[in-house]
């Protein structure tokens, strides 16, 4: 029942990426400028420009220029970076394990941290505890990740000198731009947790659970935490994708390499390979999580199971 | 000496006292019946007997529960547990939403063995197909296989059954165990109940709006409004003679059959909600009987041979 689950939304993954490629290709060949710009010397000649748009195919249709692509793609081959001048399959290659890194380990510090808070503040029924994790989520739900990153490196790595200011040399550089994206997550998930078992504990069910002489704590793990997880690993779920996504901008403030700061480069230089490649990264990155997230519904909960198949 | 005795219980949620004065007791192999509208009061009462009240915010104020010679009242909680789903079963209204619709059939009711029988799995599992079988459950084992949402109602409702009766327990409280089904499941479930009564020599409470399952099954009878216990007494007496206007409207609205012209009784007006109980008798508003002293004084209970009511003008022809 699930395999055959799995395979429905693998099959669902098809057009979805189609549709995507083209959104992708679109906004990136519409965006005002060009990469020739980059390359061309100071004095060159409209002939020598129009010779390099031609070497690098870009006056050909963006019909034309799409279908080689994909078809490039299809082959393992994500092209040339135009400005860069080396294969985006490299680039990519070189910077995606600082990415992983860093968004694997946000995304364990935020599920990880925002499931105890959350767990704690519907559990403790201590009012003081619970308005300390409530304010502590409506600030980490709306202070900006760029900001928080500057915050924590005037304190922490200007000031108290522990952390390193920027860069991607030890374990320790990543502590501040683990902290400033997990920030934000370890909020959100928190909320969502606290809500999803407070929510749980309402269901009448819950009540027989009582009447059968179980314990608080056996209902609140065996039962209520597998409802309350299901929201909470929809969002988990939906975060997958941010591990590569999320970290854009913290990486650019932390100077950090990796697939954000790569994309803001070849952005700047319109370096269209590139920017293809990582967005193409990006929205896999998504689709990747949301499918982890259905089949992870589907395994928890039969219902889900039987209504989808 | 009763299983279970309830005495001039009071129950408070804060300040506001939704339950006052209500006492019955049943014994082994007896079944007794709680009537009355939604909102009298009736669940609170199984509530109150299950040490379930703080789970809601509620507190026993008044009177004590005596469960085999034991006060309840004041038990704490790791005893209690030991009572619930061991010694006390619990059967609730809907059975579409009483089982946990993530878990299996089979581990949900294992696990009242596995706790109060301190029972392997394996050999609770063997005693939840026993159970579900002497329950008229067709394939045991491929039931506990199944989750709750493929299930009917009333299927729902005898694993509910089975769950309360897994550990042995010498009382079952049911809480309007087939206002959820169809009407068709209504009767079986109501006979299951009164067969496991006779075979098990349990105590039942049965908690209902339907005075004819009351006439059906039940040995003794209270009668609840805008929680309190306006009659009591035995099914054969309060039907024979009812003294409570209550009562008498109550009786009043079993639909009989016959040539089809009867029209179906009810009760004018509404329950009173907890916030604006009536002073005086509870029923005055809606009763065709009242006069000055209802709407001022409370009625103390008059003892009519086998029960007794608590009505300004019970005994005194209308």
């Amino acid at each position: 029942m699930l395999l055959r689950y799995t395979f429905q939304r693998l099959l669902m993954l098809i057009p979805v990426s189609i549709s995507i490629s083209i959104v992708i290709f679109m906004i990136v060949h519409l965006l005002p400028g060009d990469p020739i710009d980059n390359l061309l010397r100071i004095g060159s000649s409209p002939e020598d420009r129009e010779a390099l748009v031609a070497r690098y195919g870009l006056d050909r249709s963006l019909f034309v220029q799409y279908f080689t692509w994909i078809g490039n793609l299809f082959q393992g081959d994500f092209g040339q970076a135009i400005v860069l001048r080396r294969p985006v399959i490299d680039l990519i290659g070189q910077n995606l394990p600082y990415s992983l890194v860093l968004g694997g380990l946000a995304f364990a510090f935020s599920s990880i941290v925002g499931m105890s808070l959350g767990i704690i503040s519907s559990v403790v029924r201590n009012p003081i505890i619970d308005r300390l994790v409530r304010g502590f989520i409506l600030l980490g739900s709306t202070v900006p990740g760029f900001w928080l990153a500057l915050l924590l490196i005037l304190f922490f790595a200007v000031n108290l000198r522990w952390f390193p200011v920027s860069g991607a040399g030890g374990w320790d550089s990543l502590v501040l731009p683990v902290l400033t994206i997990g920030f934000g997550g370890v909020a959100l998930v928190a909320r969502v947790t606290r809500v999803a078992l407070m929510d749980a504990r309402r269901e009448d069910f819950v009540m027989l659970l009582h009447a059968k002489g179980l314990s608080h704590n056996t209902i609140l793990f065996r039962h209520l935490m597998p409802h309350a997880l299901l929201p909470v690993v929809t969002i988990l779920a939906l975060r997958i994708g941010w591990i590569l996504g999320g970290a854009v901008t913290v990486e650019f403030v932390f100077g950090r390499p990796g697939l954000g700061s790569l994309l803001i480069r070849a952005l700047g230089q319109r370096d269209y390979p590139v920017v293809q490649g990582c967005l193409l990264m990006l929205a896999l990155a998504v689709m990747l999580g949301t499918l982890i997230g259905d089949i992870a519904q589907a395994a928890m909960d039969p219902r889900v199971r039987e209504a989808k198949t | 000496m009763s299983m279970l005795s309830v005495r001039d219980l009071g129950v408070a949620f804060g300040s506001i006292h939704p339950l006052s004065g209500v006492s019955f007791s049943v014994d082994r192999g007896q079944t007794i019946g709680i009537v009355g509208e939604s909102g009298s009061g009736k669940s609170l009462t199984a509530m109150s007997v299950m040490g379930l009240l703080p789970l809601i915010g509620g507190r026993i104020t008044d009177g004590n529960i005596e469960f085999d010679g034991q006060d309840l009242t004041n038990l704490p909680e790791t005893a209690y547990r030991k009572l619930r789903g061991g010694r006390i079963g619990l059967i609730t209204q809907n059975p579409m939403t009483s089982l946990d619709p993530l878990k299996k059939i089979g581990p949900q009711v294992d696990a009242v063995a596995i706790l109060h029988l301190e029972m392997t799995p394996k050999e609770a599992r063997a005693r939840t197909e026993d159970i579900l079988e002497t329950l008229r459950i067709p394939e045991p084992a491929l039931i506990c296989d199944r989750y709750p949402h493929q299930m009917s109602g009333g299927m729902k409702q005898r694993i509910v059954i089975a769950m309360a009766l897994a550990a042995d327990p010498d009382v079952l409280i049911a809480d309007e165990p087939t206002t959820a089904l169809d009407v068709t499941v209504q009767a079986q479930i109501i006979r299951l109940l009164d067969d496991l009564v006779k075979e098990r020599d349990l105590a039942l409470v049965l908690i209902t709006h339907d005075m004819s399952v009351v006439a059906q099954t039940c040995d003794k009878v209270v009668v609840m409004y805008a929680g309190r216990a306006l009659e009591f007494g035995t099914v054969e007496t309060i039907f024979d003679a009812p003294q409570h206007p209550y009562t008498q409207a109550l009786i009043g609205c079993i639909p009989r059959g016959g040539d089809g012209t009867a029209k179906l009784d009810g009760i004018p007006g509404t329950v009173p909600t907890v916030m604006n109980y009536p002073k005086g008798c509870p029923f005055h508003p809606r009763c065709t009987r009242a006069q000055e002293i209802c709407t001022t004084t409370q009625p103390e209970f008059t003892s009519y041979g086998d029960s007794a009511a608590a009505c300004h003008f019970a005994g005194v022809a209308p």
